[in-house]
């Protein structure tokens, strides 16, 4: 590289020159992904399924609560409904990608806002120490120690159970949980000389968290959210089988095993089919998290 | 000669990389006969330790021996099955590391892990074993060998844990020892003691020695021959004397052109770093692996075929592996005449420090018993550095050394006495209460090359920033002050766009200097900058500091456990000793007697390339006290051979002022410190 490439990086460059390097970065650690076959099949299933959500109005054989009276007396797969019907004679295979959708919204939105949370609860609580750092880890301590649950139906029976309440009641309840992951690696990252430099020139407290440590904790802060985003699609897939999920009508994986789980010795299909979509997600967030541990593990 | 214990021929080693296969041993031959002490000295990343673990057939999943023989005790190594090798591993062949903690369990007494050794290998009682423990532990002169049988190894310390690991090594009784860096990470006082108990193991045992070591003077100490490897191969080999008084590769001769010692200084010798730095071994030349670096490499017969290692003329056993051997010159000891004191005038000081007290409260108080006591890190201490001087701070880990760096700094905060920047007192001031202009007039060199720059910030980033911060500079002439910053430390300006993981130790560090350069500072805080550097790098990097201090006329506090480089850059040395200052002032003053008796006893253990420089050394007993248990007269008194008797004990030593900048602490009068002293550093003249 040159002295021009060196300047340019450090002046303002044009923005579409620096989207096309975000881009090139992009590619590079995609590709690098596939070093790891865990990363590859586990980016490869939820990949799989964020196209059959996005495709779901197109692809979808039937509107997701249309019934087919005819269907009813026999649910089972046949030629018309490929993963047969429920007992209210809806196709399943529809409910299923239509189902999809407000999953694939609420779970990685509920990790963002969780990591976004714990990360700043985390990092003050790391770098300040003393009482600021005794104080967040107890109150996380708390919100840990309860049932959940529990703490979900309290707060949804009172809020009422919408898309929001229900990433607001996952962001509060998995922020403790990064912000101790965080909290631990700050500890050992703010004693770093490169910390003591920042301090040295005169850096705000906020800079030096957010800037100088925030960045090297993100390898398994990555890692994390993404095994958190499979156990979020498992929490929205209980809160729905409780029935304080998403409201009904509207398909919501695990409202389809409430539904229908009382005719599992008749028609297991009806409660299984919905059950391995939510396993399959789940499968999918956990072994690209495998990978991407494996991947920071090698460098 | 008897048939040699060790045959290694032709060895051949590869590494599988993500770059592919790297031949890291292309073909290395060397032999070693019983009871012989043989060194292997070379920069890192030279296939040292590659040969250590392909001895014992170590090299992990990655590595693998490709060729050739390892014949020991007449058995082939390179292809003997798993069960033989475990009997050899431990019984006919031990190994010593550089990190004792790891060798040793943390969970296990260190009586147990000793008795372990023979119960395992030979089948021995566990009473008998016992005896052979205790044995052995009064071998390695551990004090009360019984009661630190029943120790953890975290009870400790760094001296006695290695003395532990030796004695591991040797209760087998060991044809083979291989000792990798075992001295690396002690101070020097330790290191020469452990060094000087390796010898006289060495002799007593007959045990041989394969001693691998970046230190070329603890080599002298221990070794009979040596080898310099470069990029897997041996470009020089032959005794101890002939290597150090007549190299004959450049290679060699450029190891100990860069390396400071005792008798140099900046005014006298410039080190003469090796150009470059060690090559991957990914693209290996015909011929000389050397030839790239070589400031003596000619075109065409370097590099147009191998090059055979050829016997030097009148030295059987020294080969040397370069065309050109015969044709260089002699070499010659770089060395200076001793130079009258630093033509500097007694300036007024820029960083001043007076009565300077740093206390440690405990953290937390104890539920039962007696409270914790402080701990005084430093206790009044007395010390000024004017413009365009280094002020050097010499003394063992724990002498408060970088405390003191951190209380200048505005990290940590005085607990009494002052400290005075450029007039302004600043010790009671943390950083982040520091006007930008003060901020801007001390700034900080750290040790450690792996974190002294954030992984995720680029070079010019990190310079930019404190371009920004420092000098308030804008965003927009950021990059020409990045460039003309790294263009002062020698770096590239293409550097700027880099990620520090792509950057070398050495290039680090140099970003490292760039980066405390930004606000034009008037003092410069070193906090041991070039200890984790090799020594041609460490060689670069002090020249430049040298180089840029007197060109900016900054102040340059330098901390460093490493004598031969203080005696190379500093014009005024303070020796601390737990958080005091046993003795102060210039450089050629402190160097040369009288000595304070710490100093006198630092000096002795300093290892020296040199096989004729004998001194008297100067062991000294039992530990560094800890310092929360400071004695109440001279904090030396513990340990001092020269102690007096109870006055030592009980009164706090009087400072004696030798002359108008030179003051010991000491009870003994400095013209009786001069009648008994000898000088430990010859004031060489050129050409021995």
């Amino acid at each position: 590289m040159s002295t021009p490439a060196a300047a340019e990086i450090l002046s303002a460059s044009p923005p579409s020159a620096a989207r096309l390097r975000r881009l090139a970065r992009w590619r590079r650690r995609l590709g690098a992904l596939r070093a790891s076959t865990p990363a590859s099949v586990g980016l490869a299933m939820i990949l799989a399924w964020v196209v059959l959500a996005l495709l779901a109005p197109v692809i979808a054989p039937y509107p997701p609560n249309a019934s087919d009276l005819g269907a009813l007396a026999h649910p089972t797969p046949s030629k018309a409904h490929w993963l047969g019907t429920d007992h209210l004679g809806r196709d399943l295979l529809s409910r299923i990608l239509w189902g999809a959708r407000p999953v694939l919204v609420v779970a990685p939105l509920a990790v963002l806002g969780a990591a976004a949370l714990g990360s700043l609860l985390g990092l003050t609580a790391g770098y300040y120490g003393r009482w600021v750092g005794l104080l967040v880890t107890r109150a996380c301590d708390i919100v840990l120690s309860f049932p959940v649950i529990i703490l979900y139906m309290i707060i949804l029976a009172h809020f009422g159970s919408s898309a929001w309440n229900i990433i607001g009641v996952l962001t509060l309840t998995k922020a403790p949980i990064i912000a101790r992951i965080v909290r631990g690696m700050t500890l050992d990252l703010r004693e770093r000389e490169y910390v003591t430099a920042a301090k040295m020139r005169g850096e705000s407290a906020l800079y030096i968290m957010l800037v100088e440590i925030l960045p090297n904790a993100r390898g398994p802060l990555v890692v994390d959210m993404c095994l958190r985003t499979g156990y979020n699609v498992v929490i929205i897939g209980v809160l729905g089988f409780l029935g304080i999920g998403l409201p009904p009508p509207d398909p919501d994986w695990g409202g389809m095993v409430k539904d229908t789980y009382g005719m599992m010795m008749v028609w297991p299909h009806m409660a299984l089919f919905p059950c391995a979509a939510i396993s399959s997600l789940v499968v999918g967030f956990n072994l690209l998290a495998v990978g991407l541990r494996e991947l920071g593990l090698r460098d | 000669m008897t048939d040699p214990l060790l045959d290694v021929r032709d060895l051949q080693v590869t590494y599988t990389t993500r770059a592919g296969e790297v031949p890291v041993i292309p073909g290395l031959s060397l032999s070693l006969g019983p009871g012989e002490a043989l060194g292997l000295v070379g920069e890192s990343g030279c296939g040292k330790s590659t040969v250590a673990l392909s001895i014992v057939r170590y090299l992990g999943r990655a590595g693998r021996i490709t060729g050739g023989r390892i014949v020991f005790e007449g058995r082939d190594l390179a292809t003997l099955d798993d069960a033989a090798l475990r009997a050899i591993r431990g019984r006919r062949i031990a190994m010593v590391y550089q990190d004792p903690m790891a060798s040793l369990n943390p969970v296990m007494t260190v009586g147990r892990q000793l008795m372990e050794v023979p119960m395992v290998h030979e089948g021995v009682g566990a009473t008998p074993a016992r005896q052979r423990a205790l044995a052995m532990l009064a071998e390695v002169k551990l004090a009360d060998p019984a009661a630190v049988m029943d120790r953890y190894p975290h009870q400790l310390s760094g001296g006695q844990q290695q003395r532990i690991v030796i004695a591991m090594a040797l209760i087998a009784g060991p044809a083979l020892l291989i000792m990798d860096e075992p001295t690396t990470g002690l101070d020097v006082t330790v290191e020469a003691a452990v060094l000087d108990l390796v010898r006289e193991l060495r002799r007593r045992h007959r045990s041989a020695i394969l001693f691998i070591s970046h230190n070329l003077g603890s080599v002298v100490r221990v070794c009979d021959r040596v080898g310099v490897m470069y990029r897997g191969e041996i470009v020089e080999e032959g005794s101890v004397r002939h290597i150090f008084t007549n190299p004959r590769h450049p290679y060699t001769r450029g190891l100990l052109d860069c390396l400071p010692t005792l008798g140099r200084d900046k005014r006298q010798a410039p080190l003469v770093p090796i150009a470059g730095q060690v090559e991957s071994a990914v693209a290996r030349p015909i011929g000389c692996g050397f030839a790239r670096r070589c400031p003596h490499a000619e075109v065409g017969r370097c590099t147009s075929c191998p090059i055979v290692a050829a016997v030097v003329a009148g030295e059987p056993g020294h080969r040397v592996a370069c065309v050109r051997a015969e044709e260089l010159a002699r070499w010659i000891r770089p060395s200076g005449t001793a130079t009258a004191p630093g033509a500097e005038a007694a300036t007024e000081p820029v960083i001043a420090v007076h009565h300077l007290t740093k206390v440690y409260e405990p953290r937390r108080r104890r539920r039962f018993g007696r409270p914790r006591p402080a701990v005084r890190a430093l206790a009044d201490v007395d010390l000024a550095a004017g413009r365009r001087q280094t002020l050097a701070i010499v003394g063992e880990s724990g002498c408060g050394k970088s405390t003191l760096a951190r209380v200048l700094s505005g990290i940590e905060m005085a607990t009494a006495g002052s400290v005075t920047l450029g007039g302004v007192e600043v010790g009671s001031l943390p950083v982040d209460a520091r006007s930008r202009a003060l901020r801007r007039r001390l700034q900080m060199v750290f040790q450690n090359p792996d974190s002294t720059l954030n992984p995720s910030h680029t070079v010019g980033y990190a310079i930019g920033r404190a371009l920004r911060l420092l000098q308030g500079r804008g965003p927009a002439d950021l990059a020409a002050g990045v460039a003309r910053l790294l263009e002062v430390v020698r770096l590239p300006p293409a550097v700027a766009a880099r990620k520090p993981r792509n950057l070398s130790g050495g290039e680090k560090q140099r970003v490292a200097i760039a980066r405390a350069l930004a606000g034009d500072p008037d003092v410069i805080v070193a906090d041991e900058p070039v200890s984790a550097l090799d020594v041609s790098v460490q060689a670069a990097v002090v020249n430049l500091m040298a180089e840029i201090q007197a060109a900016r006329g900054a102040t340059l506090v330098f901390i460093s456990h490493d004598l031969a480089v203080v005696r190379y850059l500093a014009d005024l040395v303070a020796v601390m000793y737990l958080g005091t200052v046993a003795e102060v002032g210039p450089v050629e003053r402190v160097f040369a007697p009288p000595y304070h008796p710490y100093t006198e006893a630092l000096l002795s253990a300093v290892p020296v390339p040199d096989p004729d420089h004998e001194v008297a050394r100067i062991l000294l007993e039992g530990p560094v006290p800890r310092a929360d248990e400071r004695p109440r007269g001279c904090p030396f008194a513990t340990r001092c051979p020269r102690r007096l008797g109870a006055v030592c004990d009980e009164t706090p030593p009087p400072v004696q002022q030798l002359a108008s900048d030179h003051r010991i602490a000491c009870h003994i009068p400095g013209d009786e410190l001069r009648r008994l002293q000898t000088p430990l550093v010859e004031p060489s003249p050129a050409g021995r």
